[in-house]
């Protein structure tokens, strides 16, 4: 327990209230945990085998103190690994993301699929949105029983996609028209700041792994529980 | 000067070629038009002088297309991009879609092309102003009006400084406002002596700007001339491309038995 609950505190609940993120962290993080989380703490709790000191029996499964260690124990787990995905989503903005990853070596044509990944999303919801006023002024049915509804699916995402596909052509050409196919590295305006500070906090995050690896093979770790 | 000599240009998997023994000439400072009905071959030949036909567009060409007097086969896209900027009808799809800004999107180009960042900024800078358009500089190209995005697009292309403009049917795709603004803008430039080759419908912004006219039909050319002559044509409306509304009020009128004199110094 100790293990996870340490590496919650230092390397999730830390950084993410200096960060200022700790309310909506806790908040995301909790709800994408939840499924997991209980199915896991009531398998863990009412199903551990060979568990001797029993807390609470109902019918035919019985809750015992080794079961709920184990638990928690999962749990806190479960917590530590979505907490650091949740961190990581709520204190990193794609575009920046991106520039750094292309300063530092990747290909401009990666870095043009993962920005326009992100941009595509709220153009074709307004290309759906269009879509779908013009399918309904032709008649199509989008308040009546989800049959009718599900039905109706058809007429929207055919174009959506069909729209999307047929636009690849002028995208690809103004691009070339704008010297995208030229081989090896492109100018940036910017890139983000990368401090000394930061630079060290990276390296003693790597080297921490195998270090923390060692320590748990060669059993120092057992001693905490 | 751009020079098309002879260009024939198939398209893959097409029977028939699309352009026929087109040659035409630009000049440096030149504004020429092209005016003809649908499938005669306009967005084709674009495609050709700007270079992306055949480099991103397979086909098969015959004839040369030459920049001051050097063929341009051997040029990569990305060289041709620098010399000859093409400009299509949809804004939304010009707009590269991965900048937040319409100054980065404007810097695209010479970004993508591996210059110092102070030249890319003096170029975007150059561009906006150009353009009249420096105060969207923050905007998110995205969000903007189908006028101004289309200008964001010539921004873009005016950022590599190419020696030529090409333009296809610019403002197809354009309400009458942002058909206006295009149109002012697109008049300044070739008043500034930018070399534009510009394709049309809207005949009254031809002969706004343009000192030539060329018009194609079924992938030939079939008429050539100063503006005035080519657009006062009377085989044009046969084909399916309006006259300028100075030429159709002018017809209605003679029509109506109002002849020449004052009413000729009026419209003038």
């Amino acid at each position: 327990m100790v293990g996870p609950i340490t590496l919650l505190a230092t390397a999730v609940v830390l950084p993410a209230a200096a960060a200022g993120v700790l309310r909506r962290l806790l908040r995301t993080s909790m709800v994408l945990s939840l499924p997991i989380g209980i199915s896991a703490l009531l398998v863990n709790l009412f199903f551990f085998p060979g568990g001797s000191e029993v807390l609470l029996r109902l019918g035919p499964v019985t809750a015992t103190r080794e079961g709920l260690e184990l638990a928690l124990q999962v749990l806190a787990r479960i917590l530590a690994i979505s907490g650091a995905i949740t961190l990581f989503y709520l204190t990193t903005r794609p575009a920046e993301l991106v520039v750094d990853l292309e300063r530092r070596g990747v290909s401009p044509r990666l870095a043009f699929v993962a920005n326009a990944s992100v941009q595509t999303v709220p153009a074709m919801v307004d290309r759906a949105s269009a879509i779908i006023a013009a399918q309904r002024a032709r008649g199509l049915d989008t308040e009546g029983s989800i049959a009718q509804r599900a039905r109706g699916l058809v007429p929207i995402v055919g174009p959506v996609i069909m729209g999307s596909i047929a636009e690849v052509e002028q995208r690809t050409m103004a691009l070339e028209a704008r010297g995208f196919t030229r081989p090896g590295r492109r100018t940036l305006l910017w890139h983000p700041a990368d401090t000394g500070a930061e630079r060290v906090a990276r390296w003693l995050l790597v080297l921490t792994v195998p270090a923390l690896l060692v320590a748990r093979s060669a059993g120092w770790l057992d001693l905490l529980g | 000067m751009l020079v098309l000599e002879a260009v024939s240009y198939r398209y893959a998997g097409a029977e028939r070629p699309a352009i026929r023994q087109v040659s035409l000439t630009l000049d440096k400072g030149e504004v020429l038009g092209v005016v003809g009905p649908s499938e005669a071959g306009k967005t084709t030949l674009c495609l050709v002088a700007s270079g992306l036909a055949p480099r991103a567009i397979r086909g098969a060409m015959d004839g040369r297309v030459l920049l001051d007097g050097a063929d341009t086969t051997a040029l990569p896209m990305h060289e041709m991009a620098a010399r000859a900027g093409i400009c299509f009808q949809h804004p939304q799809t010009q707009i590269s879609g991965i900048c937040g800004t319409v100054f980065e999107e404007i810097a695209f180009g010479p970004m993508n092309l591996g210059l110092q960042r102070d030249d890319v900024v003096v170029r975007t800078w150059d561009a906006l102003d150009v353009l009249g358009i420096t105060a969207l500089a923050e905007r998110d190209p995205m969000q903007l009006s189908g006028g101004q995005m289309q200008l964001v697009a010539i921004g873009g292309l005016l950022a590599l400084r190419p020696a030529h403009l090409i333009l296809d049917e610019p403002t197809a795709q354009l309400d009458p406002g942002g058909t206006r603004l295009v149109g002012e803008c697109l008049a300044r430039l070739a008043a500034g002596g930018a070399s534009i080759l510009i394709t049309e419908q809207k005949t009254d912004l031809l002969e706004r700007i343009c000192g030539r006219v060329v018009v194609l039909e079924k992938g030939g050319i079939v008429a050539a001339g100063p503006t005035d002559e080519v657009l006062a044509a009377a085989g044009l409306a046969a084909m399916g491309v309006a006259a300028p509304s100075r030429v159709r009020v002018r017809r209605a009128l003679a029509g109506a038995g109002f002849g020449d004199g004052a009413i000729m110094d009026a419209l003038h």
